[in-house]
């Protein structure tokens, strides 16, 4: 059940990627901080793994959204067609709104 | 900076080896305790991940998948006090008296 009111963005969105590398777990791989993608969806809303790796009991729960990356964008010498698509499910708190409008 | 266990975008031009391997029977009971852990609520898979990526980076690159599933199980199983330390150097030392042990 996904609870879209309570949710900060919706699909069609445009969001970056926060740039951070804590020494605890986290979810989010290096090589996508900092990028630019689009919400393509809203996954669920599900106990926050960065936590529930130290015992805890992940609440309160996160929102996970399916974004969705330009592969040219993401890969510095990316060779394949611009209309290649990278997708990955990343949670809200590493979110945040794209500030500039979409150019393409 | 990546850690060590953040691979994705890592420079190298060795192609991927997506070929199907078996597991060996060890491997395959450290899946299975890892299993029953999950079972009884001593262990999530987050915090076998997290277990597996705090091992020292010299660690994490010259062991196996599952030997990293092995260490992982040892650090969980101290950490929620299901085993001691010292219960567990007794038992190695038990089994490499017994000659079952390197």
């Amino acid at each position: 059940m996904t609870r879209l009111e309570s949710a900060a963005f919706q699909p069609g969105d445009r969001v970056v990627v926060r740039v951070d590398y804590p020494h605890r777990h986290i979810r989010t791989p290096r090589y996508i901080q900092g990028k630019t993608g689009q919400i393509s969806a809203l996954c669920g809303v599900f106990p926050n793994p960065e936590t529930l790796a130290y015992g805890e009991n992940g609440l309160p729960p996160q929102p996970l959204y399916r974004v969705e990356f330009v592969q040219a964008e993401v890969w510095e010498t990316y060779r394949g067609p611009l209309t290649d698509k990278l997708l990955m499910d990343i949670y809200e708190g590493w979110l945040e709104p794209a500030n500039h409008p979409a150019n393409h | 900076m990546a850690r060590v266990h953040d691979r994705g975008g890592w420079p190298t031009d060795e192609p991927i080896d997506q070929s199907p391997h078996e597991s060996m029977d060890w491997e395959l009971r450290v899946h299975a305790l890892h299993s029953v852990l999950g079972e009884k609520g001593l262990r999530r898979t987050d915090e076998l991940r997290r277990a597996i990526e705090s091992l020292p980076p010299e660690q994490y690159e010259s062991m196996t998948y599952y030997e990293r599933w092995t260490a992982a199980l040892e650090a969980l199983l101290l950490e929620k006090g299901v085993l001691s330390v010292d219960e567990i150097d007794r038992k190695v030392d038990e089994l490499e008296q017994a000659g079952i042990l390197q």
